[in-house]
């Protein structure tokens, strides 16, 4: 009988050897006379342990890693036995992913990113063909009853943007989605498309069935080319067996998409730049309003969410409001897939309920710091968000816990930092990084950081109480500024990370440390 | 080193810096072909910039006048679009770009050092190229690998927790390479 080994295919797998470890048990297999199968499927998300390598047995799949190519041999040698150094037990009891909710991640790492059929055995389409089944008014009504709040960074209530689309006016409408995920320490976005690519079509094509949209675009960033290939391949075979197309499963509705291939700007993750960008201009933030759903896609009514917002939607039609509804704390309804990197032990993707605490992500999932030193400081949410001390990892993964705090849950992303990092000079790469990065519309933004960099430069070369206290001053005003006075996040929100830094860690700043609690 | 003895990391570096089928294409059918399939709707400008330069390398600034007349834009127009994504070169691409990812949570783990690591080995600077003109070293900002920092990319390649020891065994592989064709020749 075949036996089915799963080694990944996702490219946080192919970054650390999988391909080679791939060939490798083929040829080990071929050389030994054994009938084995090697598939490729998504990652677990367990990403310390990549290359993760699931051998099928009686009791279920059952786990190596991390295994390199080198280590086939010897694994083949002891029959992949349960005893070998590198086994992990039954993947699906380890307590990493055993302990999480998957709603949105619920086949990643399961199923072959490139087999339909695989997806429709995990309980695929499932949500199309409900909402087939729907009005475009009850489809909008059932986003809208399950809480789920955008999860690109700005948690905008899905259902409530939706219903602006299908009430607005126009024949011709759009449903594009955000996969420029271009924040350090987020890679969920990735993750779905490199893994269960399916989803988001499926989610995109019921945006289009709720709102009245005929086309949808994909907006990947070019750092992503294997998600990109990914999903043409998806798309090429959802449309091949009717999912996509004039006539979406027989219903006589039309959907189809495309994949829109960015060009390293890092802006264009803002909606209205990503849809100058669409339009084939440079990435330029527009004045709001109009709004997006009102006036978006070469001026007409669009739907623009974030890949997890769509890959959401598909287990919400599929289950029920009330089901997803039931996940989260306060208004944060539903999980929230965090994604926990940096210098941290076992770093990867944590989908839960709103609620968990971040020491309980730092320590009990994460283990603490890869390098063994204590933890300084976390920021979340991306490099628009703050850096939060230890004072702060009680605080629930929640919206508005984040919010009260002066800072940002965004999309889930956690970069550690250990006692070795030096906050000044991370508030100085903040302001640099929207320096390069500004789209350059708005002078608060375009020349705000340049100048900050200046100023963190002198802050940093400044001893002298006097004039320390001036440069910090000027740069609290600085940020007052960008804060108030930019069209977008990226100019008004870049002083989130400088000032946490400056607040919390005033010692790294040249400053006594007499503030560590203030917020 | 022949492929047979190389170990993961040297097939893999290889894979990435294999010299790609070079196509005999000139320029002109390159262009000729996108614009008969992307059309001129100007939404297709950026599909057709990324058709040239995957083709071609770059965007040779030269074309730019004919890229414009066929969307119907000013020169200005096209130019500003081509210089606004870091990603569009106006210039030849050294045979091996190295992309740093330059973001927090690779700073987090080290990629300052291996920065400054990869400059001594290649002997340039960021945005510089290696004397023989066969590395580039470029910038990148997040490769979604951010669990397993530091990463690069090796001509679009990724590669995850790199140590200054895997650097060196990636770069030497690409020589290695190179000294192959070169003896195959």
């Amino acid at each position: 009988m075949t036996t089915r080994i799963w080694v990944p295919c996702d490219s946080a797998a192919l970054a650390v050897g999988a391909d080679e470890v791939a060939a490798a048990i083929a040829a080990q297999a071929l050389q030994r006379g054994l009938d084995i199968l090697v598939v490729r499927n998504g990652t677990r998300g367990l990403l310390w342990l990549e290359t993760l390598v699931e051998v099928e047995t009686p009791e279920g799949r059952f786990g190596f890693g991390p295994v390199d190519a080198a280590d086939v041999p010897a694994l083949f040698d002891a029959a992949w036995s349960p005893d070998h150094p590198l086994a992990l037990g039954l993947v699906e009891q380890i307590p990493y992913l055993a302990r999480q909710q998957r709603l949105t991640f619920a086949r990643v790492g399961i199923v072959a990113p490139d087999s339909l059929d695989d997806y429709l055995a995990h309980d695929g389409y499932r949500g199309l063909r409900n909402a087939l089944a729907m009005a475009p008014a009850e489809i909008v009504a059932a986003v809208t009853a399950s809480g789920l709040r955008g999860r690109g960074g700005a948690a905008f209530p899905t259902g409530i943007k939706w219903n602006t689309v299908l009430k607005a006016p126009g024949s011709e409408k759009y449903i594009v989605c955000n996969a420029d995920e271009g924040d350090s320490g987020t890679f969920a976005d990735r993750i779905i498309m490199e893994s269960d690519p399916f989803v988001l079509v499926e989610g995109m094509t019921i945006a289009g069935l709720a709102v009245g949209a005929t086309r949808g675009y994909v907006y990947v960033r070019s750092e992503y080319p294997h998600a990109i290939a990914r999903l043409e391949a998806a798309i090429a075979l959802a449309r091949r067996h009717g999912y996509l197309g004039v006539d979406v499963l027989g219903s006589g509705r039309a959907f189809e998409l495309e994949v829109r291939k960015g060009a390293g700007a890092y802006i264009c993750g803002e909606e209205t730049a990503l849809l100058e960008s669409v339009e084939g201009k440079r990435g330029i933030v527009r004045a709001k309003p109009p709004l997006p759903a009102l006036a978006g896609l070469f001026g007409k009514p669009t739907v623009i969410n974030n890949v997890l917002s769509l890959a959401t939607v598909p287990i919400i039609l599929d289950k029920g409001a009330a089901y997803y509804q039931d996940y989260g704390m306060g208004r944060s309804r539903g999980t929230l897939p965090v994604q926990l990197a940096g210098n941290i032990k076992q770093g990867g993707l944590i989908e839960l309920a709103f609620g968990a605490t971040l020491r309980e992500i730092l320590y009990d999932y994460g283990g603490g710091s890869a390098s063994g030193r204590p933890i300084k400081a976390v920021q979340v949410g991306g490099p628009l968000g703050a850096y939060l001390p230890e004072s702060q990892w009680d605080t629930p993964l929640d919206y508005e816990a984040f919010a009260a705090l002066w800072a940002v849950l965004g999309h889930g992303g956690i970069v550690v930092h250990d006692d070795r990092a030096d906050m000044a000079k991370l508030a100085r790469y903040a302001m640099e990084f929207c320096a390069i990065e500004s789209c350059g519309k708005c002078t608060p933004c375009r020349i705000g950081s340049t100048r900050g960099v200046e100023v963190i430069d002198k802050i940093r070369a400044s001893s002298q109480p006097p004039q320390l206290t001036q440069h910090i001053v000027l740069l609290r005003d600085l940020c007052d500024t960008m804060l108030n006075g930019s069209l977008c996040a990226m100019g008004g929100m870049t002083p989130y990370p400088v000032l946490s830094a400056l607040n919390h860690f005033p010692q790294d700043f040249g400053q006594a440390d007499t503030s560590k609690h203030a917020a | 080193m022949s492929s047979a003895t190389a170990s993961p990391v040297s097939t893999a570096a290889a894979k990435a810096a294999a010299p790609s089928a070079t196509a005999l294409t000139t320029i002109d059918a390159i262009l000729a072909d996108l614009f008969a399939r992307l059309g001129n709707r100007q939404d297709q400008l950026l599909p057709v910039l990324h058709g040239l330069q995957d083709s071609a390398g770059y965007i040779p600034p030269e074309r730019v006048p004919e890229i414009a007349q066929h969307f119907n834009l000013s020169r200005a127009e096209v130019h500003g679009v081509i210089t606004f994504y870091h990603y569009f070169r106006s210039e030849p691409p050294p045979r091996c770009v190295i992309q740093l990812c330059r973001a927090e949570a690779c700073q987090s783990m080290g990629a300052d050092g291996l920065l400054e690591h990869a400059e001594r080995a290649l002997g340039c600077s960021l945005h510089g190229r290696s004397a023989d003109g066969t590395f580039g070293l470029e910038p990148v900002y997040c490769l979604g690998q951010c669990a397993s920092a530091p990463a690069l990319t090796i001509n679009e390649a990724v590669f995850a927790r790199v140590t200054p020891a895997r650097f060196d065994a990636l770069v030497a592989d690409i020589a290695n390479v190179d000294n192959n064709s070169r003896e195959a020749v």
